[in-house]
């Protein structure tokens, strides 16, 4: 909501200055979120009249005028504007005068005619107003008087940002009621003398709809003048309300709707046939609208009709057809209530939302017609002249909002504020605020005002108390609670200890959004449907991620195509597998994913640069494993992904479920990805992480430990881990240590095969090993594999 | 006698003369060893008589003392020559850089939350979290926003269908906290919300932490004092700070809270209230006995105002060059 700051003065005054004013008002909870001069800063601008205008001799599109601006003499001044012309009132910067920017009229010469000034449009003075030339002032415009002055442009457009709630302050009348309130002033309404009825012809209402329209007046004034001209005032108010003026009927609806914050409507009387009928839209019904867009009507909305056809959304837009045009002659000025239910939502469904359908969403004021009715048509009889008819008001007193009795207990007010506000305060703010306020022993029974919609429970009253009395005023206090200690769980693994570890380990955290391009989580999850959003900022972020993979990889393509080589990033956060089983349809599930490329380390002095490899992301992988305490619970097993190459994948294990993926990136990925190079990429389900095993005290043994290598051939096919699995089965207590410490090919192996060298550490807690019990151990490691795998010891 | 003492000086001689271990070690075995001068010198005393026995035996033995401590003498100066030499052959250049894994950083925002989480951990706060994908109920139902509440127009809610959508806020998370248990509650949910915006100071997905307090007799006064103190540790600085009245539909009285910028204006950082009835009762939670505060912040705006980061936009790209400086 913008409005001067003048027009603000004129209803309520207090003697404080136009930032102090701002700050009250932002802290009543009416957040100013602007403010801005009317006119831009200049001076030595006076009002003058064109005396003699005539064409310059050596240019054909100036002119050579002579100018009265109440002095002795006429002064000269060549002018380029095309509205230039005899008699009219102007604004002249004189010799002297400073325009906006500093711009400083002087004598001058223009093709050879001398100048003594300048005749200025809206744009040279700063103001924010589209012409094609000099300001036309008015033919009363008094000669000689500063245009400041003149045209009040010592004043500042305010720009309230209002919540939801506060209806009641869309137009003056409120803003100046809560400025009274916070000064303790009085507010002073406009006054003008009501209009009574002229001629007998009214008009006759059919309310259909009385719990959508429970008020609806109507009153017509006959043989007004469209074309007269919108007093100067009243254009000025309405520009610094942020409206434009178009016609009087208009400007005067418009002006009315500023000034209380009620919309109105003006129709043409000619165009409309028979009863002004106010119903629901009949199923399909068409209206064109004052914009030229043409809406079919949903039934359930409610729309002001005739005999014929619909001819305004009520609330909303008013009809081409109805509307007053210049060849308008009578009108039918509209003054109704609209429940906000009738309207809430309903305008959006079909893309509008005006000033009118706002209001009426939010809540006007349903005791207001009346005196709005009188005002606009005292406006009209005096701008543009007619004769009114009677009001003829339909209304439904049942279906009207009634004021609301809200009791406020004092212990209430006390409890929910942690603080004292003294009961003349109390009773003071809420009788200022227009409610009215029976004091009873330690309470108080509070009937609100019916414009304001926001009170509805006793809350709402503390509120309003604490909102007046300044929430600054109110005292810091530290909070008291019991101090309950909350459960903790020693095995939990919290998301930040993983987190950590891998900053650590040289990560750096990304956040990718939670939506990708579908294009591209295709290639990496061909045949899974994602959840699609239907009104997305772009279709590059329209599908909700199925995992972090799509984020992660083009987080590195971004960076290595800005020279970021060597990429370590993780991310953590939810996927979203849809499965109609799932709340929402959709399983989010938490996810930890993990990405590397480029060189194992930064290039050192000592080290020689390789890149890295799938064993390198396997170790950072098995040191968040590690975090579990239970590696032994993990495996990985060979697998395919799509994503990834067929034979650098492997499914991570715990226990026997599935937890996880990890891999080097297929090679056709690289291009769409924008990949440099080999990527390696693991994600893991987080639950499956984030619990570790509280550890139990063995006795560490007293005696010798004895190591006894081994090589053993086997086929290519044969995993590293299942052997690994083997010896552990077969080494049970006594083998405490095991290391696969070489994998061997090529010569002196046979082809296919492969030599693996393991590490065996025999202890016994009770007594020292002897060479007989430490070689009955290796023999039935080696019979075992040689079971199991086929292997046979290498020579 | 004369004998002894001409070896003696001999050997004396030999072992100062003497540069290196191997040398001085021939020396020991030529004097002291089974077969050397000195121990010859002893096998004579048979042939003496008995009174000069001891005589000689104790001249013997004092010059194989002598010998011995002189050759050892000069064995612990060259032993300690030579390693001074092999030190000073093994220096180093200190200065080269050493053999390190290079420590990664969090992302901006979640460090923000870590500091958050860690201010209100001490209070007793529990961290929570929920789904992104919510329900109508969960996301505006419950927390007093009906079907044709303004508000929800004012969420630019990213829509599934009209009862699933992109969470707008994580007070969802509250409303599932308080299905399950009962007060006092301490709660805050960090996490992810969407908006459909997208411009100079919106993106579409960004990062809320929302508190909630519920016990008997919570109240404003006390929503004020916490959040001071939150912004006093979290800027590390005793900034202005004000409570503007506001609006939200799920607590009654609202307020939005400023502070005062290095540049002299106010910037809004965070939204509260104390929880509106309607809420306490969609969840079963009698507002007669219990009262409760809850409040509201974004991460990423805090996080632009902690570190001098400009762009919204930047928290997004995942640029290593932005995200590095955060170690």
């Amino acid at each position: 909501m913008k409005f001067s700051e003048s027009w603000l003065r004129e209803w309520v005054n207090p003697s404080v200055d136009r930032a102090a004013l701002a700050h009250q008002i932002t802290m009543a909870g009416l957040e100013v979120d602007g403010i801005e001069d009317v006119a831009g800063e200049f001076s030595g601008v006076i009002v003058g009249e064109v005396v003699e205008c005539g064409q310059h001799p050596d240019a054909d599109k100036l002119r050579v005028t002579k100018i009265n601006v109440g002095g002795d003499e006429l002064i000269d001044i060549v002018c380029g504007a095309p509205n230039c012309r005899l008699g009219l009132k102007v604004a002249v910067a004189m010799v002297g005068a400073v325009l906006p920017g500093n711009f400083k009229i002087k004598k001058a010469k223009l093709r050879g005619e001398p100048s003594f000034g300048m005749l200025c449009s809206y744009g040279e003075l700063g103001i924010d107003i589209e012409s094609d030339g000099i300001l036309a002032l008015p033919s009363d415009a008094p000669v000689g008087l500063d245009i400041r002055e003149y045209l009040a442009l010592d004043d500042a457009i305010i720009d309230v940002d209002l919540t939801a709630n506060r209806a009641d302050c869309l137009g003056m009348s409120g803003i100046a009621r809560e400025v009274g309130v916070l000064n303790r002033q009085a507010v002073t309404t406009p006054i003008w003398e009501a209009v009574s009825a002229t001629i007998d012809e009214a008009v006759t209402i059919d309310l259909q709809a009385p719990q959508a329209c429970p008020r609806y007046l109507g009153r017509v004034i006959n043989h007004v003048n469209v074309a007269a001209p919108t007093p100067l005032w009243m254009q000025e108010k309405l520009r610094r309300s942020g409206i434009r003026s178009i016609d009087p009927i208009v400007d005067i609806t418009n002006y009315v709707l500023i000034e209380f914050g009620q919309p109105m409507h003006a129709f043409d009387k000619d165009k409309i046939n028979g009863d002004i009928q106010v119903r629901l839209a009949k199923g399909d019904e068409k209206l064109t609208l004052l914009d030229g867009n043409e809406v079919t009507v949903p039934n359930d909305m409610l729309v002001i009709a005739d005999q014929t056809q619909a001819l305004a959304l009520a609330g909303v837009f008013g009809g081409e057809y109805s509307g007053v045009s210049k060849q308008t002659q009578s009108i039918i000025l509209e003054s109704a209530f609209f429940a906000p239910l009738a309207i809430l939502g309903k305008a959006r469904r079909l893309g509008l939302h005006t000033d009118s359908s706002h209001r009426f969403e939010r809540g006007v004021d349903p005791e207001l017609q009346h005196k709005v009715m009188d005002r606009a048509s005292r406006l009209v009889l005096d701008i543009c002249g007619g004769e009114a008819g009677p009001v003829v008001e339909a209304k439904s007193a049942a279906d009207l909002p009634k004021p609301v009795s809200i009791l406020l207990r004092r212990s209430k007010l006390d409890r929910i504020l942690g603080h004292h506000i003294s009961d003349t305060d109390v009773e003071e703010i809420l009788t200022r605020l227009g409610f009215s306020v029976a004091v009873q022993a330690s309470s108080w029974q509070v009937i609100t005002a019916t414009y304001r919609f926001d009170m509805a429970i006793e809350e709402d009253l503390i509120e309003e108390v604490a909102r007046i009395y300044g929430y600054n005023n109110i005292p810091n206090v530290a909070p008291v609670a019991s101090l309950k200690m909350s459960d903790h769980n020693e095995t939990d693994i919290s998301l930040k200890r993983v987190r950590h570890l891998l900053v650590d380990r040289g990560f750096q955290e990304a956040i990718t959004y939670s939506f990708v391009d579908p294009k591209q989580q295709a290639l990496i999850h061909p045949d899974q449907d994602s959840m699609i959003l239907p009104n997305p900022i772009s279709v590059e972020m329209s599908a909700m991620r199925l995992s972090t993979m799509t984020g992660l990889l083009t987080a590195v393509g971004y960076n290595q195509s800005r020279q970021q080589n060597r990429v370590r990033l993780f991310e953590t956060g939810l996927r979203f597998v849809p499965d109609e089983n799932a709340e929402s349809g959709v399983r989010q599930q938490a996810m930890l994913g993990a990405v590397i490329a480029g060189n194992q380390s930064d290039e050192h002095w000592t080290l020689e640069s390789q890149t890295v490899d799938f064993f390198d992301l396997k170790g950072d992988l098995e040191a968040i494993i590690g975090l579990t305490g239970s590696d032994v619970d993990f495996s990985f097993r060979s697998a395919t992904h799509s994503a990834l190459h067929p034979g650098q994948c492997a499914e991570i294990i715990r226990g026997e479920q599935v937890v996880g993926i990890i891999g080097a990136v297929h090679p056709s990925l690289e291009k769409p990805f924008s990949l440099n190079g080999k990527t390696f990429i693991f994600e893991l389900e987080l639950d499956a992480l984030l619990q570790s095993k509280l550890p139990l005290a063995q006795t560490v043994s007293k005696f010798p430990a004895n190591r006894r290598d081994i090589a053993i051939v086997v086929d290519d096919e044969v995993t590293a881990g299942n052997v690994v699995k083997v010896i552990r089965k077969v080494g049970e207590n006594q083998l405490v240590g095991l290391n696969l410490f070489d994998v061997y090919k090529g010569k002196g192996v046979e082809s296919g095969k492969k030599s693996l060298a393991i590490a065996l550490i025999f202890q016994d807690n009770t007594r020292t090993l002897v060479e007989k019990d430490i070689a009955e151990m290796v023999n039935s490691v080696v019979s075992a594999l040689k079971s199991e795998f086929n292997a046979s010891l290498r020579d | 006698m004369s004998q002894l003492t001409e070896i003696v000086e001999q050997a004396l001689a030999a072992i100062e003369g003497a540069d290196n271990l191997k040398a001085l070690d021939d020396l020991r075995v030529d004097y002291l060893g089974k077969k050397g001068q000195i121990t010859d010198m002893m096998k004579m005393m048979g042939k003496l008589s008995p009174e000069e026995k001891p005589a000689f035996g104790q001249a013997v033995n004092q010059a194989k003392q002598q010998v011995q401590q002189t050759l050892s003498a000069c064995i612990e100066g060259l032993k300690a020559t030579e390693l001074e030499a092999q030190l000073a052959s093994e220096g180093i250049d200190v200065t080269l850089p050493g053999r390190r894994i290079d420590n990664g950083g969090l992302h901006p925002v979640t460090r923000t939350i870590e500091r958050i989480e860690a201010f209100f951990g001490e209070l007793g706060f529990v961290v929570k979290d929920g789904p992104e994908i919510e329900d109508d109920f969960h996301n505006f139902d419950a927390l007093n926003i009906s079907e044709h509440h303004p508000a929800r127009a004012d969420h630019d809610t990213f829509y599934f269908n009209p009862k699933v959508m992109l969470r707008t806020q994580t007070s969802g998370v509250q409303i599932r906290t308080m299905e399950h248990e009962k007060p006092p509650l301490r709660i805050i949910s960090p996490g992810r919300v969407y908006r459909n915006d997208y411009d100079q100071t919106h993106t579409p997905m960004f990062h809320q932490v929302e508190g909630l307090f519920v016990a008997e007799n919570v109240n404003f006064a006390e929503l004020k004092g916490i959040l001071h103190d939150f912004l006093r540790n979290f800027f590390e600085e005793d900034l202005e700070v004000r409570f503007r009245p506001s609006y939200f539909p799920f607590t009654e009285p609202s307020a939005e809270v400023d502070v005062m910028g290095k540049n002299g204006k106010w910037l809004e950082v965070l939204g509260c209230g104390m929880v509106h009835p309607n809420v306490l009762r969609s969840v079963g939670i009698d507002p007669e006995r219990y009262s409760g505060f809850a409040f509201g912040m974004g991460v990423e705006r805090l996080s632009m105002l902690r570190y001098g980061v400009n762009d919204l936009r930047s928290f997004f790209e995942n640029d290593l060059r932005f995200l590095k400086q955060f170690k």
